[in-house]
């Protein structure tokens, strides 16, 4: 892994603070979603995660068609659809709708497509305001950082670190107690909502046969953010696609479930187009970006196409033991996660972090969870081996290429294997009376058995292999 | 802006052609069970007061009426222009404004309310939720600013569950540009895991069953 | 003529854990199956598939195929191993059909040690007996690659004289994971940690387990942090008179 990555998990398992922010956080959402999908509360969960599947396969399986069908009726209703490929056409096309309006203020509900396009960065270079409204988003936004997990973006702060956030960056006096800080931000944030001249906002669905988005909170934030200003503009990953308004059904029961434990987010909101010509208020335009960025590239890979099914519920992140142990911020892009970890090889290649998909004991929870039953264990053996074929192409991790052609070599035959295994037992480290090693003899340096050696003692090899057992006992 | 570039990676992707046919998506399953009014009413009031928000089963319109005025206490609250707000005699009680079509002025006047009143297209049982649909009659801001919302359900409206609703309403924009489910108060947990309600959304709900 | 069932020990048990290896011989003669080793055997490709190294992977599961070819029954002391040979060869030999129908008439064959005993010998009590408070540690492949669950818990049900806890976190990974063990061996250890936190919170003086590469992780971090638990195996609680 790049030093960048190790040093940040490193920082990370050094902090015994984060440590219990991130398992207290989590370990409540885990609970919160057990609550909701046991037997007796919901018993057709698992029927319907096999339902969002399949819909989902559906629709991703034919997403040119879906597509087109979401454009004509998003145009029916008023709106408009602009279709991007790259981070930069979403701040093109935002920046030019800005100037040409003449707007000075923007509004954000939470979206991770808009920040992994870094859309606020790049209107803050020209000046537009964009401020972010889910109160963790505007935390994350005042302390100018990434959010640290899909669902709770502010997982990571305590309530002193948002009091000093609050301070300085509003010059209001310190307040820790957290119902106040809430109603700091709520104050200013209703200013901004009512002043703004844009509201964007993500999509946690887009539905073809409606050309409507729809949107899930429990703030009230994203009402606001696209009913209060004049013109609304939805962005979403092209992958966001459902075909009809009743398959809603499935999503919206598995995406809160799976997300909070919550059957129904407070604010589900279904919106197509501005406002109708006899409705009193509403957005007087509205349009939808929808996102390439890398997700074609996704898409004609059939074997991990079905990382686009994802519905960004955080379920993964939540059952994940690395994820709660090296947090949101150890992961090189905005996606973190076992979700990221599948999807960031795949958006930006395996070198831009090559230990990436090895940074998971494969255990297989995250697929247990995920509503769109998405097999990421799967996904990773396979971003492994093509990480492996990428540095055979470049000659690098040559030592430990050779070292498996070896082993396998050995495990071909298998008297060498057993020769090997009696070498190996000769050489290895041992106490008498066959206890566990602590350290390494010296003279012996083996990178890997430092790194065993360095958390936890390792077994001295035994007397006689299970082989040799077997021959005496016949 | 790069329409047909995206669609072309798309198609090439999956190695489909423009305009190829596509054969039906699994079909939807919606669940719709039998339930009494009576059962629904029940079960929809232990779900919003789980969550926090208050119900009142009027036993008549006058008596949701004597409810609003009481939750009201006279503070400044806007109504929408639901026809069971006034066949109640709520948009006649004090303090409230009604009858408002012009979007500035609505939202000035939400912004500084109380309450914000409506009535509701649709509630949903098993959920504890509202439904409301932007339309003349409902504008959207009315639930929204007001730090308090009470919406007035009538029984007939009230559905078993998100599916019924999708089963007989599947194509909501054919309607409206906005619907909206609202399942109790505002509420965030994002610091600390600790819950606060009324973040931007009312704080404080109640739910007249008429 | 009592059934025959080959022994697929596993490079782990046979070199580091071999009384494992003998607990299950013991188990399964004394059940009345006659157990062969076929001596050829090494390893089931494992560490190398999870690395990355498919080509590698591929070679070794193809002397295993070779290995095991005739076996009437494969029994296997280790969940992760199971999975390996039962889900994996299918990815490992996707573009060799005759492998791949090798390995596909192999796997209905093969079984996790726990679920040959309750699902081909058909006996959830073996007549074991060990006075001891243990708990049990659900090795991620055996859970949720096999759905070996409640097997474990009934065959330890059975055994006179145990007491068995559960554990609070008995489900989440000790953080072996193969080479992810020195790999990443900070998250790895930390995750070890966590995982003996909650076993001591049992006030167990044994973990059991159906993998010993997950009692090799949790062992080791025991006995760095010199706590008096020790690791079995299930075959070794099974064996025990």
């Amino acid at each position: 892994m790049s030093a960048v990555f190790e040093e940040k998990i490193h920082q990370t398992l050094a902090d015994p603070k984060l440590q219990l922010a991130i398992f207290a956080a989590t370990g409540r959402l885990m609970e919160k979603r057990r609550k909701a999908v046991n037997a007796e509360v919901c018993p057709d969960f698992q029927e319907l995660r096999t339902q969002a599947h399949e819909v989902k396969r559906h629709t991703i399986d034919h997403l040119d068609y879906y597509l087109d069908l979401f454009e004509r009726n998003v145009i029916a209703h008023g709106g408009k659809v602009v279709f991007c490929k790259s981070a930069t056409e979403v701040a093109d096309f935002v920046l030019g709708l800005a100037k040409e309006r003449q707007a000075h203020l923007i509004v954000k509900s939470k979206s991770m497509t808009t920040e992994e396009v870094d859309l606020n960065e790049r209107l803050e270079h020209h000046q537009l305001q964009s401020v972010e409204t889910d109160l963790g988003e505007y935390l994350i936004q005042l302390a100018h950082e990434r959010p640290y997990h899909i669902v709770a973006p502010a997982l990571h702060k305590t309530k002193e670190q948002v009091a000093d956030l609050l301070t300085e960056r509003l010059g209001v006096p310190r307040e820790t107690i957290i119902e106040k800080q809430t109603m700091i931000a709520r104050a200013v944030l209703r200013e901004k909502f009512l002043a703004a001249d844009i509201g964007i906002s993500g999509a946690n669905f887009l539905v073809a046969d409606s050309g409507a988005i729809v949107l899930v909170e429990n703030e009230g934030n994203a009402r606001l953010t696209t009913s209060a200003p004049k013109v609304h503009i939805a962005i979403a990953g092209i992958e966001k696609m459902i075909p009809r308004a009743q398959d809603l059904a499935v999503f919206l029961k598995v995406l809160g479930r799976s997300a909070t434990g919550q059957p129904l987010t407070v604010y589900t909101s279904f919106l197509s187009g501005p406002r109708r010509a006899d409705e009193i208020d509403g957005p007087d335009e509205f349009y939808v970006v929808l996102l390439d960025n890398g997700r074609t590239k996704v898409l004609a890979d059939r074997d991990k196409r079905e990382s686009l099914y994802c519905i960004r519920c955080g379920a993964c992140l939540n059952h994940c033991p690395v994820y709660r142990k090296i947090g949101g911020h150890s992961f090189p892009w905005v996606y973190s996660g076992p979700i990221g970890a599948i999807l960031t090889p795949q958006f930006l290649g395996v070198n831009h972090e090559p230990g990436l998909p090895f940074a998971s004991s494969l255990c297989g929870a995250c697929a247990e969870v995920c509503p769109v039953k998405i097999d990421i264990p799967k996904i990773l053996l396979e971003l492994r081996s093509e990480v492996k074929k990428a540095e055979e192409r470049e000659g690098t991790s040559r030592l430990e290429r050779l070292a498996f052609r070896v082993w396998a070599w050995v495990m071909r035959h298998p008297r060498l294997y057993e020769m090997a295994g009696m070498a190996a037992a000769y050489l290895a480290p041992s106490t008498d009376g066959g206890g566990w090693v602590r350290r390494a003899p010296s003279g012996i340096r083996v990178a890997p058995l430092d790194a065993w050696l360095s958390q936890r003692d390792l077994p001295s090899a035994p007397a006689k292999s299970f082989r040799q057992l077997w021959r005496e006992r016949r | 802006m790069s329409r047909e570039h995206v669609l072309h990676k798309v198609r090439t992707a999956l190695g489909r052609s423009a305009g190829q046919p596509v054969e039906d998506p699994p079909p939807v399953r919606l669940n719709v069970p039998q339930a009494s009014v009576e059962a629904r009413i029940a079960v929809f009031c232990e779900r919003v007061e789980a969550l926090a928000g208050k119900t009142h089963r009027a036993s008549s319109l006058d008596d949701a009426r004597a409810y609003v005025e009481s939750a009201l206490a006279g503070r400044k609250s806007v109504a929408s222009n639901a026809p069971v707000l006034r066949e109640c005699g709520i948009t006649a009680l004090a303090g409230v404004e009604s009858g408002i079509t012009d979007a500035l002025e609505l939202r000035t006047l939400c912004a500084s309310a109380a309450c914000g009143i409506t009535g509701a297209d649709y509630a949903l049982a098993d959920t504890g939720t509202v439904v409301i649909l932007a339309s003349p009659q409902e504008a959207r801001l009315i639930s929204l600013l007001p730090p308090v919302h009470i919406a007035i359900v009538e029984r007939e409206r009230l559905l078993t569950g998100l599916d019924e609703l999708l089963a007989i309403l599947p194509h909501p924009a054919e309607q409206t540009s906005s619907m909206v489910l609202i399942t109790g108060p505002s509420r965030t947990a994002d610091i600390e895991q600790i819950l606060v309600r009324g973040v931007h959304g009312p704080g404080e709900i109640h739910v007249v069953v008429v | 003529m009592p059934a025959r069932v080959s022994l697929f020990v596993t490079c782990i048990v046979d070199q580091l854990f071999p009384k494992v290896g003998v607990a299950v011989v013991d188990v399964l003669e004394r059940l009345g199956f006659q157990v062969d080793f076929p001596e050829r055997q090494t390893c089931c490709g494992q560490p190398a598939f999870n690395s990355g190294y498919r080509e590698e992977a591929r070679q070794v599961a193809r002397h295993f195929l070779d290995v095991f070819c005739d076996a009437e029954y494969v029994v296997v002391p280790s969940g992760s191993c199971t999975s390996m040979i039962a889900h994996h060869f299918e990815d490992i030999f996707e573009k060799e059909p005759e492998n791949l129908e090798r390995a596909r008439r192999l796997e209905p064959k093969v079984y996790e040690f726990s679920r040959f005993l309750l699902e081909v010998a058909g006996v959830d009590d073996v007549g074991a007996r060990l006075n001891e408070v243990v708990t049990y540690h659900d090795s991620c492949h055996a859970l949720r690659e096999l759905k070996v669950k409640d097997g474990p818990r009934r065959l330890l049900g059975h055994v006179r004289g145990l007491e068995l806890r559960e554990m609070d976190a008995a489900e989440e990974c000790c953080g072996f994971g193969g080479t992810f063990s020195v790999k990443f061996a900070e998250v790895s250890g930390a995750m070890a940690r966590t995982k003996i936190d909650s076993i001591v919170r049992t006030g167990a003086s044994a973990v059991v387990s159906v993998d010993s590469s997950c009692l090799m992780q949790i062992q080791g971090a025991l006995a760095r942090a010199a706590l008096p638990i020790r690791t079995l195996h299930l075959a070794e609680v099974l064996a025990s008179r």
